[in-house]
């Protein structure tokens, strides 16, 4: 049992020490994914909005692809996007690979399906006679559109929070797509690959740790606003 | 014909067990050649796993392929399962008794291994050698440095991107001990803005450094498997600096302590310098490893 104990001595003194660039890597991490997620959000909730709601031919396939998309192999997005963009790839000339662009880009990409399905899921439970209603009292689309979403607000939190724990705890998609460049791409994913490849356990754990940490920190914010749009709802 | 520095007895030895080889590789064995019949029957017993911790260098060079199935051959009551990892880690399993065997490259952290009672003993192995790539137009100018410590020099200069492995690797302790001979204090990512420091293999490495069109070092065995995918080449070779020893440990109390030794004697006998020694010769037309054993 030494090895853990081992592991997580070195690693507070790690912590401690600040002789790991902690703060920086968790710095990247966030600032990558919350960008990724902010993107996914604007493409995704429009999607799933109009997936949960119209019924027309494309909603079934739609919603199909958009819950297969869920179980997306990361490493397949990686492998696209990297390739997409090596510079012998159709989009070489923009010089992406290796960048947080580039990690932004794969993240986008795994966070999508997950918002739509799950936004398509609440917004299809919120009661057809609310937007019938809204309709015949002249509402226009996008006003029909708020009020539905803002109805179904519990169900877009968790779309929120399901988005972003795909894509802060994943690791294939940016190692390949970012690289794992220090003080540039390093994210706390895929640092943890690293130390672990040179049996630095202690750094390993420790940048484990703070990253469920920070998965917890998102995650009772999150369910902070779910409790305060209950207790809204309720009046 | 290819070059050989081996005596021709070992060149007829090797023919032999490339055609043992190739005949037990395609499955289709009509007539089996002579030096397999004092081999009569197949053990029926289960192959004991004998768990090799090496480089990704080695791995990645395709050397493994070749050796494993030559020594399970040989040796067909041992199945040889390779963790390819940095040397940093490789020596971290086999402190842990994760590995049986080792087979790694920096000689000063595997004697220390050796004298803190986690191996039996070191030996040395092979020898291959690092080059530095760089992209064609060699904007640093490296290829017109007098000496191995210019061309680090020219690289130091910042005119163009350097791409570290910065994973405490055997390789990037070699980069480390030439920005030191070259009197330029190691680098970092924070300070320099041309160094760029993956913390990944050397494949992942180079390939970065394509797409950054970076400077970069690399064993010789890692780059010409990787080469007809990468716009890079190499800009310096040859110095004696550049030479990269490889070492073989047994682990001592591992779970297969035994298979462990099995493996180290047969990788520094005769056999299995001959198959070191010819690996590469076929696909690259150069040896990629010089085997050295003792």
């Amino acid at each position: 049992m030494d090895i853990y104990t081992d592991a997580a001595r070195e690693g507070a003194a790690l912590l401690r020490s600040g002789g790991l660039d902690v703060w920086g890597i968790v710095a990247t991490s966030l600032r990558v994914s919350l960008t990724a997620v902010f993107v996914a959000l604007l493409v995704g909730i429009p999607g799933g909005y109009l997936l949960g709601t119209r019924r027309s031919f494309g909603r079934r396939a739609g919603l199909v692809l958009a819950n297969a998309g869920m179980g997306l192999p990361p490493v397949v997005v990686g492998l696209i996007v990297a390739m997409s963009l090596s510079r012998r790839g159709p989009l070489g000339g923009l010089a992406l690979l290796y960048s947080p662009t580039a990690m932004v880009i794969a993240q986008v990409i795994i966070a999508i399906p997950v918002i739509v399905a799950v936004t398509a899921a609440s917004v299809s439970s919120v009661p057809r006679e609310l937007r019938l209603q809204a309709r015949s009292l002249g509402a226009s689309p996008l006003h029909e559109a708020l009020l539905t979403l803002a109805e179904a607000r519990m169900g877009l939190v968790a779309a929120v929070a399901g988005g972003f724990g795909a894509i802060i705890s994943e690791v294939g998609a940016v190692m390949m797509v970012g690289g794992n460049l220090q003080g540039e791409t390093r994210v706390m994913t895929t640092a943890i690959v690293q130390y672990t490849r040179m049996g630095r356990y202690g750094a390993a754990l420790a940048l484990g740790l703070v990253l469920l940490l920070l998965i917890v920190i998102v995650n009772i914010a999150l369910t902070g606003m779910q409790t305060s749009a209950e207790r809204w709802e309720r009046g | 014909m290819h070059r050989s520095v081996l005596p021709r007895r070992r060149r007829a030895a090797m023919m032999v067990l490339v055609a043992v080889l190739a005949v037990s590789l395609s499955g289709c064995a009509a007539d089996k050649p002579a030096s397999t019949a004092d081999r009569s029957e197949p053990e029926l017993i289960e192959p004991v796993d004998v768990v090799l911790a090496s480089t990704t260098s080695t791995q990645d060079s395709g050397l493994f392929d070749v050796l494993i199935s030559a020594f399970e051959y040989a040796n067909p009551g041992y199945r040889v399962k390779v963790v390819a990892v940095g040397t940093g880690e490789a020596l971290k399993l086999g402190e842990t008794k994760d590995a049986d065997v080792l087979l790694v490259h920096a000689k000063s952290d595997e004697e220390k291994f050796v004298a803190a009672g986690f191996g039996t003993e070191r030996r040395d192995v092979m020898y291959n050698d690092f080059v530095i790539v760089g992209p064609p137009s060699d904007p640093a100018g490296v290829k017109a440095a007098a000496d191995l410590a210019a061309a680090m020099q020219a690289i130091g200069a910042g005119t163009a991107r350097f791409v570290s492995r910065g994973d405490d690797s055997g390789t990037h302790k070699k980069e480390r001990k030439l920005w030191a001979s070259a009197e330029i204090s190691t680098p970092t990512p924070e300070a320099q803005a041309w160094y760029l420091s993956t913390g990944q293999g050397m494949g992942e490495t180079l390939k970065v450094a394509d797409e950054k069109q970076a400077y970069t070092i690399a064993d010789r065995a890692t780059f010409l498997t990787m080469k007809d995918t990468l716009e890079l080449e190499i800009v310096r070779e040859g110095d004696k600096d550049l030479l990269n020893q490889y070492g073989v440990i047994v682990v001592i109390d591992a779970k297969s302590q035994a298979g462990g030794q099995v493996f180290a004697d047969w990788i520094v006998s005769a056999e299995g310098q001959t198959v070191i020694g010819e690996f590469g010769i076929e696909t690259y037309g150069q040896q990629l490893f010089i085997p050295n054993a003792q």
